[in-house]
């Protein structure tokens, strides 16, 4: 047995020295580092699907890694792993990524690094990220209109301010038709427990919600919203598989168009580092087929969507006002400034319920 | 709070607890026969991943139940075979144990990743189950529900009214007295063993067949750990186990509700309460019990024969 074993370990050193020796010919080596299992159907997954994607379109040029569970505590080894071992472009994909990643990037200045959601860079740090309130907008809408009981259960996972703004977009889209609408939410202080986000979406049913919406990564609010007979929406990728008859629609993030492009910015050595936000407009956030309503509300969603796509709308046009009835200061001019929404944490008036700080 | 809302969050209670007293009380049983396994969260995920996948495949929730366990036991036959066969560091070979449940459980889970499936049936006994308030607690809830309590009642019939029970036990507490009159040390610890395993996949193919039906890698969120704790809590006694999860369960289950029903009571906080009165309920145990430790005395240390 062990004898077998040694020879399977020799035959496989061998091949894979075999394999690197052949793979000389200058490819560009762009990794990834995911937060999640590429498996999660969520936030992991689609940014793989990015990847995926990135490396069809642009072929033989590059060859890509990624590296998927990184706890975010343990990250910068991870990173410095890729760095070391040729990558020439690194994409971080998690919040959590962002000090290891400017400390790597230190280590390695001629490397270039990417970093999602985050807000320090560097000469050798990009950041982006997708302005998933434009989503939250829409589908804030789409659930004013269908609810009958006016109450709309929110799934909510920690109090940072993506999670926030998205919240207080969600309850701006659904006041904009339905002046009625109230909002309960359940923190579930975790971002995915399917168990644990099942129970939640059970209370808020109790309480009279019949339209669920999660800033959570599984499935399970949507199916208990099926089970139930009521309303919900995807998180992060098309869940409409695990809830045909209850998907209203779903927030899907797209980011290939962003890996291809910096990519072959990086292969033309362009690569300049900078902030991207791109939301509908951009593609970075796209809306899942809308499903399971009537035609007049589809349509009304598809022109929302629309409008934000040309920017004619914005879901954090002035006034607004806070939970008190105070005005709040518009830094943007005519919306909230950037900044504003990026660290958003208080929220809009008709919102019943104390933000966990 | 609505006697319709009363009744929903008893029910939920109990299905939160069900995993975790199944998964206890597998756990429960291999301590006492001194082994301490820490991969209960491990074979948990491997159950649920191929649970689901055979109840995919087979269409039967009985099947995929089977599929979970014989997962279990594959595991923890690896974790025997190391720590009773060959003595091995049990602490360092069950978290070994988990880490690998983890990563398998993604490998095999793979092709099944979005799948989901109907959850099974909830018992329905015409007039009983429409009784107001305890109809659906009492009878209406799925197999596993109730497959957990024959177990508990099993278990702690086992141990304390068998002589194999008896045996184990004594296992338990002193190996080399156990060995010298003649009581097969390693076989009895060995089959402890499959039988957490059998109960830790049994809980996780609960997870994604009945809970949440559908399989995602990392689903059991730490629900293993918790388990191990529960036996720590019950001072390794069976009932106390049951007692456990639900406190356990409802705890989590009412805070969610607390929030749902806008009391205003902040949710970090109310997320830490499980766990506070967890805490605080092993303070009160263990106070009580405070002249000798209720742990079996030989948990943790590997067994060699004299020769």
């Amino acid at each position: 047995m062990s004898r077998l074993n040694l020879k399977l370990a020799l035959l496989s050193a061998i091949a894979f020295g075999m394999a690197t020796g052949a793979m000389a010919a200058e490819k560009l080596k762009v990794g990834f580092v995911y937060v999640g299992p590429v498996g999660d159907f969520g936030y992991s997954y689609q940014h793989d699907q990015g990847r995926q994607a990135m490396q069809k379109a642009l072929g033989d040029a590059v060859e890509t890694t990624f590296l998927e569970n990184v706890p975010e505590a343990d990250s910068e080894r991870s990173i410095e792993q890729l760095a070391r071992s040729g990558h020439k472009l690194i994409f971080t994909t998690s919040f959590g990524f962002m000090e290891p990643t400017l400390k790597v990037a230190k280590k390695f200045p001629k490397i270039n690094f990417e970093h999602a959601t985050g807000y320090k860079r560097a000469a050798n740090v990009a950041t982006y990220s997708a302005r998933f309130h434009e989503g939250r907008y829409v589908i804030g809408q789409i659930a004013g209109k269908m609810t009958k009981s006016n109450i709309i259960g929110y799934v909510a996972s920690f109090p940072i301010p993506e999670v926030v703004s998205g919240i207080n977009a969600f309850l701006l889209g659904a006041q904009s038709v339905n002046p009625n609408v109230k909002i309960k939410i359940v923190w579930a202080n975790t971002w995915f427990d399917p168990g644990k986000e099942a129970d939640a979406t059970k209370a808020l049913l109790a309480q009279g919600a019949d339209i669920i919406t999660q800033h959570t990564d599984s499935a399970a609010p949507l199916q208990e919203a099926e089970k139930a007979g009521k309303f919900g929406f995807g998180q992060a990728s098309d869940m409409i598989r695990f809830a045909p008859k209850a998907q209203l629609t779903a927030i899907v993030d797209d980011w290939s168009g962003y890996y291809i492009e910096r990519v072959k910015a990086e292969l033309a050595g362009t690569w300049k580092s900078g902030d991207t936000w791109g939301g509908i407009g951009a593609h970075m956030v796209n809306l899942a087929p809308f499903t399971n309503m009537p035609d007049d509300l589809k349509k009304m969603a598809e022109q929302t969507e629309a409008d934000i796509a040309s920017g004619k709308l914005n879901p954090f046009k002035c006034p607004i006002m806070d939970q008190t009835g105070k005005p709040v200061d518009c830094k943007g001019g005519t919306a909230l400034s950037d900044e504003q929404v990026l660290g958003m944490n208080w929220y809009v008036k008709g919102i019943d319920d104390s933000l966990p700080k | 709070m609505t006697p319709a809302i009363l009744e929903l969050v008893l029910m939920t209670i109990v299905t939160a607890a069900t995993p975790l007293i199944i998964a206890a009380i597998g756990e429960l049983v291999t301590e006492r026969a001194g082994v301490l396994n820490l991969g209960v969260e491990g074979m948990m995920i491997v159950g649920a991943a191929l649970g689901f996948a055979a109840a995919y495949l087979s269409g039967s929730p009985l099947i995929g139940a089977l599929a979970g366990m014989a997962a279990g036991m594959v595991l923890a036959a690896l974790f025997g075979l190391l720590t009773v066969g060959l003595a091995i560091n049990q602490v360092a070979a069950g978290l070994a144990l988990t880490i690998v449940g983890v990563g398998l459980s993604g490998l095999l889970g793979a092709g099944y990743v979005g799948l989901k499936r109907d959850a099974p049936p909830h018992l329905y006994i015409p007039y009983l189950s429409d009784l107001p308030f305890v109809g659906k607690l009492v009878f209406g809830q799925d197999a596993f529900v109730y497959g957990s309590f024959v177990l508990v009642a099993a278990v702690a019939w086992y141990l304390t009214r068998t002589r194999a029970g008896l045996a184990l036990r004594a296992i338990g507490d002193n190996h080399h007295s156990a060995h010298a009159l003649g009581l097969p040390v390693r076989r009895t610890r060995f089959l402890a063993i499959l039988f957490g395993g059998a109960c830790a996949g049994m809980a996780g193919a609960y997870l994604s067949i009945a809970y949440t039906p559908f399989w995602s890698p990392g689903m059991t969120a730490g629900r293993g750990w918790i388990a191990l704790a529960l036996v720590v809590f019950s001072s390794w006694r069976p009932w106390r186990v049951v007692l456990g999860a639900l406190l356990f369960g409802g705890a989590t289950v009412l805070q969610l509700h607390a929030q749902a029903a806008s009391l205003g009571l902040p949710g970090q906080l109310l997320s830490a309460v499980p766990y506070l009165a967890t805490i605080a309920a092993l303070m009160v145990l263990s106070i009580g019990a405070r002249r000798k430790s209720a742990a079996p005395a030989a948990l943790g240390q590997p067994f060699v024969a004299p020769r």
